[in-house]
């Protein structure tokens, strides 16, 4: 009897696990309208009953400024290219806090949605990119902060020099919800069925920072050290943004493009791990 | 009409006990026998989905060599005892879970109903959950706007629709996350019994919904439940599953019929483990050894006609020291659960030490409850320390089965429509009727 279909007849087919390279991006695409509804849910939420509400998203930046300016600027005396210290700390820490709530939230993805994953078919791959935009608003308004500082020093003659390269931030900004993403959803696809891992992000990325130039230039570093760092792939990131914003240190595209090629190596391999892992977590979860 | 849905061979295998240090050795094993061209060496010692025995692999079949077809436009039932397969089977269909072997093929949009609510956050209103409970089910924003008041209506909750959701009673959270889901225009609609959980008017408005979504619109609905009685309202196929295998396929009206011989071929004795706690409860100071049920002749059978005489008889066996003994025997209803009738005899009056035996019988006479289903409920209980030395046998056995006999044949009964469970005596005592033109004349 069912040899009077062909098989275009049928829409959807499922199987059995197999093949890795089966992503459903037109399914990520229909369900857009999904994406936003959790990116709104993450924003309404999150300082829901809370006094101040979304001004604590100014009030995090400013008081590890003021923190870093003091114990890093004052007590350690860690040199800043020249810049004003909280110019300097504060472009640091916008940058870094993006990538670092952008590895932590996605990489507990399956973990924190399995109650949902449990009951309803979605494209999973929609839940960590709602988390990376969602986490690109706070990151906008931190921006915003930002610049207000940045006029300020300028209005009072600081040595801030914003210049053309600031067109490039969009791309910045992409390199690192992309190394988040990445390194998140890898490690989420593994915490599903060994939670190791979880342990390891909480405090790693906190130690991450120490090897990204978000404290101190790339230019005080001894030289020994500085090609390490320079392997470190938001490395580059945090350069470029200071130099565009703050016209200090600099700019070097090759590095950029190493940050680029990892960046998409990272992600592909997520992605491949995380489709894989989206079939059958639910038996392992 | 076509086939929306082709199940071909479908299994799923599913891991026993706690994932721990072990699985890595197992996972490694997997992969190695994975590059070297092998077959998953642990595919081939699952074992047969029986839960009251003890396997000897962790690996077990929770469902095994499934195939079956939903024709465009059908209502389809799925039954099964607890453990038979059932919501496996449903994961699967709403690609939550993926198949072991074997595949599904589906014509048009399915949405699945597993739950209701699914992803209400506590925090948000009741308007902000509409538009993200019923993205996540697949509607897109245009769609939800569109039907946005119809949803508010439907739930009844207008006035709190600006309130965070979780300010609402219990009753208001499920009516409104219903009413996102009864606004679905999925082409295939598969519905899992937990949404039958609410009250009783609740149940009734999930099921006419369903019913409505196929009969008016032209929908596909999946059931699955172990309601024997609401696959009966509903479905027109159904298939029964029995320790993750297919046991019996077609009418609905057939497939019961199989499904209570299954039911009958159970043994009831002190160690038929069922899976469901609720199913059988008790804390094993008394067990059933056996329950049947038998006719004025001794014969075990489950169907009966109205007027006969149906006995229950019982053994039993004490494990510790019991005050006294109270049996319990009662009809339920087939679609509430709630006890119709019932027989409650001290058949133990003084103290009983462990290791006792004893058997009972209870009889009905004359028996007139309506023609239908009814779901027995056996119940053992201590005299004194009630409800903690107790066992308790609740819809394990066949359900008892009343059939119309040539006097109720006149009766016009339709056993699809509710008319109530016994006959009250009744006459007509007044019947006019008052005109508008009688009244002129006047």
């Amino acid at each position: 009897m069912s040899k009077n279909y062909s098989d275009s007849d049928w829409t959807l087919e499922i199987k059995p696990v197999s093949g890795w390279f089966n992503f459903h991006i037109k399914d990520v695409w229909r369900y857009r309208d999904l994406l936003l509804m959790f990116v709104k849910r993450d924003f309404v939420a999150v300082y829901k009953q809370t006094i101040l509400g979304p001004f604590w998203f100014f009030i995090q930046p400013i008081l590890t400024t003021i923190t870093f300016t003091i114990v890093f600027g004052k007590i350690a005396k860690i040199p800043t290219e020249g810049l004003p210290p909280m110019l300097f700390y504060m472009s640091g820490v916008v940058c870094w806090n993006y990538f670092s709530d952008c590895l932590t939230k996605t990489s507990s993805t399956f973990i924190s949605n399995a109650h949902i994953f449990g009951k309803v078919y979605f494209p999973r791959l929609v839940s960590p990119l709602a988390n990376i935009t969602s986490l690109l608003m706070k990151f906008g308004i931190q921006m915003l902060l930002l610049t207000c500082f940045i006029f300020y020093f300028i209005a009072n003659d600081a040595d801030v020099h914003p210049n053309i390269y600031i067109l490039i931030t969009p791309y910045l900004i992409l390199l690192m919800a992309g190394l988040g993403l990445g390194f998140g959803i890898i490690v989420s696809s593994l915490t599903t069925k060994y939670r190791d891992l979880t342990f390891l992000v909480g405090f790693g990325v906190q130690l991450l920072m120490y090897a990204t130039p978000v404290i101190y230039p790339v230019s005080a570093l001894p030289d020994e050290y500085k090609s390490l760092v320079k392997l470190n792939p938001m490395t580059s990131i945090i350069e470029t943004f200071r130099f565009s914003f703050l016209g200090a240190g600099s700019f070097d595209a090759s590095n950029l493009l190493y940050t680029t090629v990892f960046v998409i190596f990272v992600l592909s391999i997520g992605i491949v791990i995380f489709n894989r892992v989206e079939k059958t977590f639910m038996d392992t979860v | 009409m076509s086939s929306v849905i082709k199940v071909d061979n479908l299994s799923k295998i599913y891991r026993l006990g706690l994932i721990s240090r072990r699985t890595i050795a197992e996972d490694l094993n997997k992969f190695w026998s994975r590059i070297t061209g092998k077959e998953n060496p642990y595919l081939k010692i699952g074992e047969t989905n029986v839960r009251s025995v003890k396997g000897k692999s962790d690996y077990i079949w929770a469902l095994k060599d499934i195939s079956f077809e939903v024709k465009d436009g059908e209502r389809f039932g799925i039954i099964g005892k607890n453990g038979a397969g059932k919501s496996t089977l449903l994961k699967i269909l709403s690609r939550v879970a993926s198949p072991t072997e074997g595949k599904i093929r589906i014509k048009g949009r399915v949405a699945s109903l597993l739950e209701v609510g699914t992803g209400f956050h506590p925090e948000l209103t009741g308007r902000n959950n509409i538009f993200l409970n019923g993205s996540i089910l697949g509607m897109t924003q245009k769609e939800i706007k569109s039907k946005f008041d119809s949803i508010v209506d439907f739930s009844g909750v207008e006035r709190y629709i600006d309130t965070p959701v979780k300010r609402y009673s219990s009753g208001m959270y499920v009516r409104l996350a219903f009413a996102v889901a009864a606004h679905l225009e999925p082409e295939i609609l598969i519905v899992d019994e937990v949404l039958a959980v609410g009250d009783a008017e609740f149940q009734k408005k999930c099921l006419g919904k369903m019913h409505d979504v196929s009969e008016k619109e032209g929908r596909t609905v999946l059931f699955v439940s172990h309601n024997l009685q609401a696959i009966k309202n509903l479905c027109q196929k159904t298939i029964i599953l029995n320790n993750g295998e297919l046991f019996a396929s077609g009418e609905t009206e057939e497939a019961l019929k199989r499904y209570n011989q299954l039911n009958r071929e159970i043994k009831i004795t002190a160690e038929t483990h069922v899976n469901n706690i609720k199913n059988r409860r008790g804390s094993g100071a008394i067990r059933f050894t056996g329950i049947d049920v038998l006719d004025d002749t001794g014969n075990k059978r489950f169907e009966y006609e109205l007027g006969e005489t149906v006995r229950f008889k019982i053994s039993y066996r004490t494990f510790k020291e019991m005050q006294g003994i109270t049996l319990i025997v009662a009809l339920l209803s087939g679609l509430s659960r709630e006890c119709l009738t019932l027989a409650c005899y001290d058949i133990v009056k003084s103290k009983v030490e462990p290791g006792v035996t004893g058997e009972a019988v209870i009889e009905f006479n004359d028996i007139n409850i309506k023609p239908g289903e009814y779901p027995l409920y056996f119940e053992l209980i201590d005299n004194k320390l009630n409800s903690y030395s107790k066992d308790v046998v609740d819809d394990i056995t066949a359900p008892l089965v009343i059939k119309r006999n040539d006097y109720a044949e006149k009766k016009s009964f339709d056993p699809s429509k509710p008319s109530g469970f016994f006959e009250t005596p009744s006459r007509l005592t007044l019947n006019e009727i008052f005109r508008e033109s009688d009244r002129i004349r006047a």
